[in-house]
Parts: C-alpha cells; structure tokens; sequence
C-alpha cells in the first residue's frame, strides 16, 4: 500500500481539480484547507473500482476537519462549527 | 455547469426536510437485496453502481425514487460487467411483460 | 384468463426488478432463496444493536475508549457481526455536538443501524446539511445553543459513522436494556438527543 504522507494535526488543502469520472472527493471542499484529524486507514480508490479496475494499490485515506466559516463565506452558526470528511490522499497536498 | 456533477449537492441550497418515512414495498426490499449480494460475491463493486446513478440524466435522477434509480444502475452494471447483455434483458422483459398480461 | 379487477400493470422499475431477478437466477448466478433471506435480514435489522452500544460505552468507560478509538473493533468485542463495517464512533459532549450525512449518496451503517430512512437519502438534506446544520437541526426539533460545537460528518468515503449521545441526566442505576431504550435511530444520526427521566 502507499504510505501515509499526512499525520494528525497537519495542515493540508483539498486540490481544486474538476476531473471526469466518478470521484468521491465532495465538490464543496474542493480548494479548502484543513486539518488531519486521523488516517482512517488505506483502501482501494474508488475512482478505480468504479471503472471495474480493482483500485490497487490501496490509498491512505484520511478524516480532515474544516471550519465551516472557512468553507462558506454566509455561514451562520458558531465560529467553532466543523465539517470533517472523509479525503483520500492522491487527493491532497500540503497546506 | 458540467464541472459539477449533479448528484453531487451538497451546500447547494435546498427546501425543508421531509420527515416523512414508508414502508418499502417488496421489489424495493428485493432490489437492495440484489444489490448487496451481488456484492458480496464481488460482481458488481458499489462504486460501480454509485458510478452508474450519477450518470443517470438530471431530470431522471431527480424524477425517480431511490430504489428505481439503484435497479436501472443494478442492470447497467451487469451489462457493462457482462453478466447479462442487453438483448436477454430485452427478451426477458417481454416474456414477464406478456406472462403478467395472461 | 385475467381477472381485469385485479390487474395491476408493473411499473417500468419494477419490470426491471422482475426481469433481472428471473435472469440472475436462471444464470445461477443468485438463488431465490438467498434473495429472500437477504431481504428478511434486512427486513428485521433495526437500529437496537447502535442503541445497545450505546448504553454499554455509557456503562463501561473503558469500551466507551475502545469505541472512540475503533469502532469496528470495539463492535466485534462485544460479539456483534458486522461484516465489512469500518465504524467511527464521534461521541456528543457538554462542548460538542455531531450529525451525520452522505451529501453524495447515502452512505450508512447499515449494518448495525438498519436501512436509512427516506430523509437521510433525501436532497434536501444532503445539500443542507453541511451548509446549515443548525437550521437543519432545528427542524428536526434539536436548538443546538452556540456555545456547544456543530460537527457535522460526510460519510464520503470507506468509513461509516454513529453518534454516541450523551447520556441523560437522572439514569443512575440503570440497566443496560433500559439506557439503551432510550435512544432511538435519531440519537444514532445526530438529529435528536435521548430524553432522560427529567426532561
């Protein structure tokens, strides 16, 4: 598997690509910065799995934590508020 | 805007929840089944499936309920996997066309 | 020899199903009997068992860590099947309070919390709930006071989440059974909170 480049605590930015196929990289948080909250792990790429190819070598996968007031400009809730997804790596680079 | 996949909506701004819960009726049950075993014998993978309703045209993805859109992605997936083709599906939905009719 | 009082023509959709199946089948490919059994199991698989892992992290602080930590694993501990699940438990606090969404499908533990209802698949609350959680929390009868935190979750990818509530006031010496009574599929997805014997 592919190690994991990014720990817990890093900062990281979400690439702002809008490429065809399928992709499970929310289109919202495309652009934004957060912050690794945990390495969920490595997992076959389901862009890949998605083509009927097996998605191999599995990719880190990581749960990372945005604050909503950097996400949407309007936000109206508490200044504390997060929003944490699920990215995978191919899909991230340092911030 | 093609940048922006339809089915993929969210902070797009949207009425009221619906709260509201059904049953599902048996073909519904038997879908989700269907979908899961296959599956689980790895011959269709979920993201195959996903693939497949996203691809579904706008006006279908928002016009029909969830279980018809996870049959029309379970049918393409076995075409696309070759697991039946398009011409058994054809025959097949005309002998159950006719059988139901008497 | 129809009886046209009871004809009732089959949907495109359900065609579909029909047709599939029948092909599926006469392939060998899947049994009827198999299709049946997966249906019954979900037919029966409710939310009970999220709702028992609850009382039991509220019971016993040392599975409550091992929870937090590994979902998945801590689930297996405790004897519950939970084939191919990778769990994240995201626990509510005094500070904190979590809500669960898939904004591009519907992705849910099924298979410890059942099938997820309508409005989980629903667009309206895929597009808002990442947007305006508050609101959306609202509606749903919960007033999350500013000064608690919002977290909401997108399932985007391999894991799957479950809130662990906080557990209600004036419940001491409580059995097992009887905490887990108290939370319902709603407490699980972050839209309502248990009530306890004060509230």
């Amino acid at each position: 598997m592919s190690e994991a480049r990014y720990r817990p605590g890093e900062r990281v930015r979400v690439m702002k690509a809008y490429p065809l196929g399928h992709v499970r990289t929310p289109y919202y948080i495309r652009g934004h910065t957060g912050t690794i909250e945990r390495v969920c792990g490595a997992f076959p790429n389901p862009e890949e799995l998605a083509q009927m190819r097996d998605g191999l070598p599995p990719q880190p996968l990581y749960r990372v934590r945005f604050l909503q007031k950097d996400v949407w400009p309007d936000y109206r809730g508490s200044a504390k508020d997060v929003l944490e997804v699920e990215i995978f790596q191919h899909w991230l680079e340092p911030a | 805007m093609r940048e922006r996949s339809h089915h993929d909506m969210g902070g797009l701004p949207a009425g009221p929840v619906d709260r509201h819960e059904h049953d599902y009726a048996e073909w519904e049950r038997r879908v989700d089944a269907m979908c899961v075993l296959v599956g689980n014998k790895k011959l269709v993978s979920v993201d195959q499936r996903r693939r497949n309703i996203e691809q579904l045209p706008p006006e279908v993805y928002d016009q029909t309920a969830y279980y018809e859109k996870w049959v029309l992605s379970l049918g393409e997936s076995l075409i696309q996997r070759g697991l039946i083709t398009t011409e058994e599906l054809a025959r097949k939905m005309a002998e159950v066309q006719n059988r139901v009719r008497g | 020899m129809t009886d046209k009082g009871k004809y009732q023509p089959l949907s495109y959709f359900q065609l579909m199903e029909v047709s599939l199946r029948e092909l599926l089948v006469e392939k060998g490919i899947l049994s009827e009997e198999e299709i049946a059994q997966e249906v019954e199991t979900m037919r029966q698989r409710g939310y009970q068992r999220g709702s028992r892992v609850v009382a039991r992290a509220w019971l016993d602080e040392s599975f409550k860590k091992k929870l937090l930590a590994n979902g998945t694993q801590a689930c297996e501990e405790l004897g519950l099947e939970i084939p191919a699940l990778k769990l994240v438990v995201v626990e509510n606090t005094a500070e904190v309070h979590n809500a669960i969404v898939c904004t591009l499908c519907s992705c849910y533990p099924r298979v410890l919390l059942g099938i997820p209802p309508e409005w989980y698949k629903s667009r309206n609350y895929r597009s808002r709930m990442v947007r305006e959680p508050r609101a959306v929390l609202k509606e749903f009868g919960l007033n999350v006071p500013q000064k608690i935190q919002v977290r909401v979750h997108d399932s985007s990818a391999d894991m799957r989440y479950m809130v662990l509530p906080m557990r209600p006031a004036g419940t001491e010496g409580w059995s097992e059974e009887r905490l887990a009574a108290l939370v319902n599929r709603d407490c699980l997805l972050g839209v309502a909170v248990p009530k306890g014997p004060n509230d």
